[in-house]
């Protein structure tokens, strides 16, 4: 194994292109090294980009911000910014491992891991964020739902790296939330999750919602009916009903050691249900 | 596998060492540099037990690469007393019995005192999230939380 | 009265919490464990584990491994012989495997090369030719008639006739004519109960360091529980003269009953020897999982008769264990701890241990109670709430107490249950207010205690300090508790004391440090061999008083002239006689060597209160509470840490913990990630109640603490979920899915 800290996006794209055996991209290395650790991969090379210029930076563009693909949970948690306007999409992320994994793990890495389970992910769906992805023929900006391909698996080319993630600009009255199911309280895989956006009208109506589910389905699910059910609605308990069930209608779990389809398909909608509560509140608290 | 030349500083002193590009900075610390203190109990960042700090940051020395330390600024619990007068941390937790076996207790030492340095006052629930990813088989964590927070009080008296 | 039986005596520092003496060692990182030890020229080992749950090894080929660079030593089970000792041949096979593989993870070859890296890839170029064979992971299933065999012509004389071949021991106790008790009843509860296998999740993996010379001397630097029994095995084993093989104890980074068995330690030996070069074994975590430790995992059925005042008349249980692939008797243990709590005219304890394909069971503090507690203290709270009766009133009215004749046999002496449940009683948790899908639980707790083989030296330094040498690796703080014994026997203060653990070679044998034996035991065996110590300086006293070494007194840590001498010379203390020791007769020491008995049950009632999420199943401890008898609590702080450090390995047990096989019979959770330990998030503060009611066995009345206090967390939160939320929960863990899917079904 070859371990390079590349200087530049265009040097890690050309490490990777060149690279003819297996190569990984090592940014946080929070998932990259436990694999190492088991022997689940064997790289040929490791290509670090936390010392690129910029990865490691959040910036303030088109009233929303850009996080580098190497700012960590514990970076994007201190920043007062970001929390303010995606409190959603940090808390996700923050949820991922502990406080130590914290001071590591970052969002792209969580959404390169492609693990249907990722904590980062269903957040950044539900605020339709983007990727921007650096390959060798430059660079192009992807919808987040568009980047896992199935477990494990990305979208993403040959020698093409996520180098950072856009979060939009908010109208006023709006916010998110994300909530997962664990067994314990920390240091567990989700079986299941949510992440709800919503943008209310100046009357309280939730005028626009994103919905989407993680760990039911081998990628995160965008759930269209269940933000459907609950736009127009100030959340009562038969629109939060509709909600629940529409979630549950879409999704298609496993049974594995961390839970059951029954499970997960049930928890998924309470979970929604609860994460858009948190949402509507925090919106309907912003001035 | 070629070894890599690392420059570096570990507790305020400079510090070489040469790696294989997969050891892991738990490894260079444990295997190259004597640095016992920080303990392997998982090696997949599930327990703690090789809790550090780099460049001020909270992490599992079992998930970083010993390559990525380059430069970097590493604590350790060999750092943490000054000489021979022990951190405030480490004098509660002898003085409330907040170790049993002691191999969990390098771990929590140095993540409790990444909190204090962040939160001097944290409440138990801030405490018992921050500590969730230090694992304690012995003392179901009770004399632990009351360790840290003599301590936290003890330095904010300070 | 013997000399070693309880005296009541006003404590001068027994009973305060002075510093642990490894403290400092511990806080800096400056402690051994078994890993941090190395020595010139250290070799790096790795095993190879089997991928199947069951399989016949038709070959191994490891010429490709040995021909790599750096790779100095391979051994398999061709390197041991067949020992003819059914429990050395079990304990060997467990370690290296013969013949076939019997569970997952089970070790079929190892490496020593000159780096990890090296031995990792010597292990891919190792080929292993298995004949996968039927296997079975379950305890119900493996009894069936026509289930795989484990291993064939294991069962004991004891098993009845017409039982599947994996069925190997049986036991039986109890008294009385049940068929008559279950007639007085009002109501008769008989329940199923089924738990997974735990592991005792010690944050250190294992680990050792062996070397072993051309002149036939070895030395094992090891964690473990009990460096003496590890030589005794590994001596076994490596056909050695025990003499040979010195063993040393690192500090201990966990235990619980998992260090008290060897697992590689005569694999790195072994390596060792045909290496000709000092070898480090260290195990990973998913190693850890899947082929050390693990508690038995049982199928059990509880029989339970009550009047309607509460009184039980009758108790009768069925319990089925299972400890993996090898013969083993932990059920009996199980069947013994059932009702001991309870002062019963007829009951009755069946049990069976059945093989599975699963690795071999280790002790896991008060090994088989938690579960056989956990089914029948499950029953009588369902019987309390059919009749409203108040569950710890209930407890009270069957209570054992000094007098019963136990379920097992013997007639208890002074015991604190009823002690202990009236502290409950009156406890302000017992009557605090619940709040909507909470609910409060409890369960009385018990277990045996072990006294065994020790052995204690206490020197005298001439600078009035004392060592004392034991010989039980201090795994939760006993040096400190030793120390204060001493210090109290000897009236000199604590910090004048020193304590270690001594190496096989330095002291003579001492059992392991398990059955909560090292505070009991080793602390009497202090005591006597501080008392001997006493009766020399004495004497030494004497002799330069010139009087009779009978007229002298020891006082607050001085020899003092009594009789008809009172009064004649000015006390001499310890420094004083230390220090003229060489004009006297030489150095003072004091020895004890005992086959301690009398330890004394110990008596545990736990409270809690927890809040279901009636959506997801989730359920969190609130409060909790643990009442315990310690007879006399040499170091409180300690003693409460056992209490606490036990309930909570409890509530991980009843909530989360389980080994999950998949139906290729492989582990699928062998790591932190999916093996659930409790998190420091998901508890609250665990409160304690100390209890002291002396045991009779004890020179200060002390009473093993440490293990007890896993046994009732099971049923106190089966329990409380019942009366937060109405569903009784009969599987262990109470994981959310299963609980969830119980409130559904309830409606």
């Amino acid at each position: 194994m070859q371990y390079v800290a590349a200087k530049t996006a265009d040097e890690a794209v050309a490490l990777l292109v060149g690279q003819s055996g297996m190569a990984r991209v090592l940014a946080g290395g929070t998932d990259l090294l436990v694999q190492l650790k088991s022997g689940m991969v064997e790289p040929d090379l490791v290509v670090d980009i936390k010392r690129i210029p910029g990865m490691k930076d959040i910036t303030a563009e088109a009233g929303g911000f850009r996080i580098g693909a190497a700012v960590s949970g514990a970076e994007l948690g201190e920043h007062a910014g970001v929390c303010a306007m995606w409190p959603g999409v940090v808390e996700g992320f923050n949820l991922i491992g502990s406080t130590q994994v914290q001071g590591r793990a970052t969002m792209a890495g969580n959404l390169c891991n492609a693990s249907p389970a990722g904590d980062a992910v269903p957040s950044l769906v539900a605020a339709d964020a983007t990727a921007r992805v650096h390959g060798p023929n430059g660079a192009r900006d992807v919808a987040i739902l568009g980047i896992p391909a199935g477990p494990g698996r990305t979208t993403l080319a040959k020698g093409e790296i996520i180098t950072s993630i856009f979060l939009p600009a908010r109208p006023a009255r709006a916010s998110d939330a994300y909530l997962r199911f664990i067994p314990r309280t920390e240091m567990d895989i989700a079986v299941a999750s949510a992440g709800v956006s919503l943008v209310l009208a100046a009357d309280g109506t939730v005028e626009s919602a994103r919905v989407a589910l993680g760990a039911v389905a081998p990628t995160v699910l965008l759930a269209e009916e269940a933000a459907k059910a609950i736009t127009g609605t100030r959340l009562e308990e038969d629109a939060l009903a509709r909600m629940a069930a529409a979630c549950a209608a879409i999704c298609k779990p496993i049974d594995d050691k961390r839970g059951t389809v029954e499970f997960r398909t049930k928890t998924a909608g309470v979970l929604a249900k609860r994460a858009a509560r948190i949402a509507y509140d925090r919106a309907g608290a912003k001035k | 596998m070629k070894t890599i030349h690392v420059s570096t500083t570990i507790n305020g002193d400079p510090a070489e060492f040469i790696c294989t590009p997969d050891e892991t900075l738990l490894d260079v610390l444990r295997n190259r540099l004597g640095l016992t203190g920080a303990k392997e109990g998982c090696g997949t960042g599930d327990c703690g037990a090789c809790s550090v700090t780099v460049n001020g940051r909270l992490v599992c020395s079992c998930l970083v690469l010993g390559a990525e330390a380059q430069d970097a600024d590493i604590s350790t619990i060999e750092g943490m007393a000054d000489g021979d007068t022990l951190h405030p941390l480490q004098r509660a937790f002898i003085e409330h019995a907040a170790l049993q076996c002691g191999i969990c207790t390098p771990g929590i030492l140095v993540a409790a005192k990444a909190l204090l340095e962040k939160n001097p006052d944290p409440t138990d629930e801030e405490l018992r999230y921050w500590l969730a990813g230090n694992l304690c088989r012995c003392t179901g964590y009770d004399k632990i939380i009351r360790a840290v927070q003599a301590a936290a009080a003890e330095m904010r008296g300070a | 009265m013997a000399l070693d039986a309880y005296q009541k005596r006003e404590f001068k520092q027994v009973g305060t919490r002075p510093n642990r003496p490894d403290g400092v060692d511990k806080v800096t990182g400056r402690a051994m464990y078994g890993a941090d030890a190395t020595a010139p020229g250290m070799l790096h080992a790795k095993i190879l584990r089997s991928p199947h749950a069951h399989a016949r090894i038709v070959s191994i080929d490891t010429s490709a491994a040995e021909a790599l660079a750096g790779v100095k030593a391979i051994v398999t089970a061709a390197d041991f012989g067949v020992p003819e000792d059914d429990f050395l041949r079990d304990v060997q096979d467990h370690c290296m495997a013969r013949g076939k593989v019997l569970y997952d993870g089970h070790a079929v070859a190892a490496v020593a090369a000159t780096t990890i890296a090296a031995a990792k890839a010597a292990l891919k170029l190792i080929k292993v030719e298995y004949e996968t064979l039927p296997h079975v992971t379950d305890v119900d299933a493996a009894m069936k008639p026509g289930a795989p065999v484990v291993q064939a012509g294991r069962a004991y004389e004891n098993v009845p006739a017409g039982m599947s071949e994996n069925v190997t021991h049986h036991c039986e106790f109890g008294h009385g004519d049940l068929d008559a008790g279950f007639a007085k009843a009002d109501r008769v509860v008989e329940r199923h109960f089924k738990t997974a296998a735990t592991h005792q999740g010690y944050i250190e993996p294992n680990a050792c360091l062996a070397s072993v010379t051309s002149d036939g001397k070895a030395e094992l630097w090891v964690c473990t529980q009990g460096q003496y029994f590890y030589r005794t095995l590994c001596a076994a084993l490596l056909g050695m003269e025990a003499s040979q093989l010195r063993v040393t104890a690192s500090e201990i980074g966990g235990g619980f009953g998992g260090k008290t068995m060897i697992y590689m330690e005569p694999v790195a030996l072994a390596l060792s020897k045909k290496a000709g070069r000092p070898v480090k074994l260290v195990l990973t975590r998913d190693e850890v999982f899947r082929a050390t430790g693990p508690t038995v995992s049982s199928s059990m059925d509880v029989k339970i008769g009550m009047t309607k005042d509460g009184r039980i008349t009758a108790a009768q249980a069925r319990l089925c264990y299972s400890g993996g692939a090898f013969p083993n008797t932990t059920v009996d243990m199980g069947a013994q701890a059932a009702f001991a709590a309870y002062d019963l005219d007829a009951v009755q304890t069946l049990g069976w241990n059945v093989m599975t394909n699963r690795p071999k069971e280790s002790a896991y503090r008060a090994p088989g109670a938690p579960l056989s507690i956990y089914a029948v203290e499950s029953v009588v709270d369902e019987l309390c709430q059919h009749f409203g009766l108040d569950p710890l009133a209930v407890r009270l009215l069957n209570a054992a107490d000094k007098g019963t004749k136990s379920s097992y046999g013997p007639t208890f002496d002074q015991i604190g249950l009823k002690a202990t449940l009236e502290a409950a009683q009156a406890h302000p948790h017992y009557t605090a207010p619940l709040g909507p899908n909470q609910g409060r639980g409890l369960s009385c707790g018990f277990w045996f205690n072990f006294g065994g083989n020790t052995c204690v030296s206490l020197n005298v330094n001439t600078d009035g300090t004392v060592g004392v040498t034991e010989g039980n690796p201090d795994i939760g703080g006993s040096r400190a508790s030793i120390s204060l014994m001493a210090a109290e026997e000897l009236g000199i203060p604590y910090e004048k004391i020193r304590t270690i653990v001594a190496d096989t070679s330095s002291l003579g044998y001492n059992d392991v440090t398990d059955g909560s034996r090292v505070t009991f035991a080793v602390g009497l065996a202090t005591i006597k061999a501080a008392r001997d110590a006493i009766r020399k300086m004495c004497s030494r006293a004497a002799k330069i008083w010139g009087i009779d070494e009978e007229a002298v007194e020891w006082v607050d840590g001085a020899a003092v002239p009594a009789g008809p001498n009172a009064g004649k010379f000015p006390p001499m203390t310890l420094a004083e006689i230390a220090a003229v020791s060489a004009e006297t007769g030489g150095p003072i020491a004091g020895h004890y060597e005992v086959n301690a008995d009398g330890a004394g049950v110990s008596f545990g009632v736990h409270l809690c209160d927890i809040e279901v999420d009636p959506e997801t199943g989730a359920t969190k401890v609130l409060r909790y509470t643990v009442f315990q008898d310690a007879g006399k609590a040499v170091h409180p702080s300690y003693v409460e840490g056992q209490m606490q450090g036990g309930a909570v390995q409890g509530i991980g047990w009843a909530l989360n913990e389980e080994y999950i096989y998949g139906t290729d019979g492989r582990l699928q959770n062998a790591g932190f990630l999916d093996y659930r330990i409790p998190v420091a998030s998901d508890l609250p503060m665990i409160d304690t109640v100390i209890l002291e009611i002396p045991n009779p066995g004890h020179p200060y009345g002390v009473r093993g603490v440490g293990e007890t206090g896993i046994v009732p967390p099971l049923a106190a939160i089966a329990n409380a979920v019942s009366r937060a939320v109405g569903v009784r929960m009969t599987e262990l863990p109470m994981s959310p899915p299963k609980l969830l899917k119980a409130l559904e079904a309830k409606g």
